[in-house]
């Protein structure tokens, strides 16, 4: 599986070298776009100090956090919500023939390492908050942690989304809803969104294990719905449920896969 | 090597059940050379790809080289080749042999064998000069050489090729038929291709299979086709009376008949 995404993910990169200019401002261009991000935290903290309770090093921790597991997991597995166009273009029939997981084809077809831009990008936010901050060693291993489970999270959504498009061929956007619309979510501290959200996101759609709950314990804040502090350690089995749902989705699609006409 | 036993696929379209195929049994011995021929929208395509694992059947068993296609996807994979004439298999912006050798990687063939391979493919199909240009500026004629020299690279013992020769001119269809025919006849690989060049069956194929309505209408010699409706001159014209029939009746297509003097199945 890993040789497979590796050998599929250099041939696409040496593809995509044979058109330098593009690379160039692809990478440019996913470099503002995240530099927005972080322009918008900065004009607030201009403006008022604190975010929901949260200081400029904390909102930044958090940014960075879920920005780096979705940058990361939009690099690896991004192109798993563009099955649709593999399913109208024919092209999952050739997948399908080839001795490899049509998963691990569908998330490194296309592959281009621009989107390594925005992952340094958010990286660099997160190790900056941090660096602010006063993390006892005790709790600061949860940060890797954290941030594997988010991107396990975000890769989880992301196959979501592309198994519902074989049902839904027409409506890929239906998919984007979920996964760019869970990055922009959890970008800020979830108490600035009401409880009910919160609540969905915490229990339906894990996407409060993402940074949330786990950035909560790293912290050492209390959960404003009253969850006990080690909520946040349950991210790592979040993820693996939200997984498995998503592989059990995966593979049901396969089998419903109806294939074009010709 | 091949074998389907009262196969069947439905789709929902707009909340009602179409059946591409429908019951259809049918098998294919090592060593055979079959078309497959219906008209359009008949099911060959469905058939083709519930054979290579791409479709699951809604009923019935099929096995391809010993494996059920689509329980055993990857697996068949490594024992089967495929070619699409409508499409490539091949990477669009990798130069031909980039592309061959990210197959070789795909596969795991041994660095060596592929060598060989790819000097005796070089000979028969004529590569050479190509070899270095990208997939997306290749001809026709010059693609379906690289696919299908893509889809024997692991050697594998059934070949199937839905419609190869489609698009091609009168060279380049005489260079894969050529091909297509030393390959069964020297390697021993089974294919199977549908077509609806009858050319292709006329010249290559010992046995037809015709597929109509879902249903196998037919089943046996070229010989055998033609005594169906005699008095026709060509196959073209046997064939297009056949679709004809079955059009003007199309609730109650032709029940499966034994093949007058078609080969018996051998396993």
């Amino acid at each position: 599986m890993i040789r497979t995404y590796a050998l599929l993910a250099w041939t696409w990169t040496r593809a995509a070298a044979q058109y330098p200019l593009s690379f160039a401002l692809m990478t440019a261009g996913g470099l503002v776009v995240g530099g927005l991000d972080v322009a918008v935290i900065w004009v607030i903290f201009a403006n008022t100090g604190e975010l929901a309770g949260f200081g400029l090093t904390e909102v930044m921790f958090l940014y960075g956090a879920s920005q780096l597991a979705f940058a990361l997991a939009d690099l690896l597995f991004g192109n798993v919500d563009k099955i649709s166009q593999h399913i109208v273009a024919g092209t999952l029939d050739v997948m399908l023939i080839r001795p490899a997981s049509p998963f691990v084809q569908v998330a490194a077809d296309r592959f281009t390492p621009h989107r390594l831009g925005r992952s340094i990008q958010a990286g660099a936010v997160l190790a900056a908050g941090l660096a602010g901050l006063d993390v006892p060693l005790g709790r600061v291993w949860m940060v890797p942690v954290m941030v594997v489970s988010g991107i396990v999270i975000f890769a989880a959504l992301f196959t979501l989304g592309g198994a519902l498009q074989f049902l839904l061929t027409a409506a890929p956007e239906v998919a984007n809803a979920f996964t760019y619309g869970g990055a922009t979510l959890t970008q800020y501290p979830l108490s600035v969104y009401d409880t009910r959200i919160v609540r969905g996101m915490t229990f339906a759609l894990p996407l409060a294990f993402v940074n949330w709950q786990p950035g909560l314990y790293v912290l050492g804040r209390p959960d404003p719905l009253g969850l006990p502090s080690w909520t946040g350690l349950l991210s790592p089995a979040a993820a693996l449920a939200l997984a498995a749902v998503a592989a059990l989705a995966w593979r049901a699609g396969i089998r419903r896969y109806r294939s074009t006409g010709s | 090597m091949i074998e389907a036993d009262r196969v069947g696929r439905t789709f929902t379209v707009r909340r009602r059940v179409v059946h591409a195929v429908r019951d259809l049994s049918f098998r294919v011995g090592a060593g055979e050379f079959v078309a497959c021929l219906g008209p359009n929208g008949a099911g060959k395509s469905t058939t083709i790809k519930m054979l290579t694992g791409i479709l699951t059947p809604t009923s019935g068993r099929v096995q391809v080289a010993g494996l059920d296609p689509s329980r055993r996807r990857t697996a068949l994979a490594r024992r089967i080749g495929v070619v699409f004439g409508q499409r490539t298999t091949l990477w669009w912006d990798l130069p031909l042999r980039d592309s061959l050798e990210l197959v070789r990687l795909l596969y795991k063939v041994d660095r060596k064998v592929f060598r060989e391979r790819l000097d005796e493919m070089c000979d028969l199909l004529d590569l050479g000069g190509f070899l270095a240009t990208p997939v997306r500026q290749l001809s026709l004629g010059q693609r379906m050489r690289g696919d299908i020299t893509a889809a024997l690279l692991h050697d594998p013992a059934v070949l199937v090729l839905d419609e190869p020769t489609i698009g091609l001119d009168v060279v380049s269809k005489a260079e894969v038929r050529d091909f297509l025919r030393r390959l069964n006849a020297e390697r021993g690989t089974t294919v199977l291709l549908t077509t609806h060049d009858l050319g292709d069956v006329e010249r290559l194929c010992r046995r037809v299979l015709l597929i109509d309505h879902g249903r196998l209408a037919f089943d046996g010699t070229v010989d055998g086709l033609r005594a169906t409706a005699p008095g026709r001159a060509s196959i073209e014209d046997v064939v297009a009376e056949l679709y004809l029939r079955s059009r003007t009746t199309p609730r109650t297509p032709p029940a499966p008949r034994p093949a007058p003097d078609g080969p018996s199945a051998t396993a």
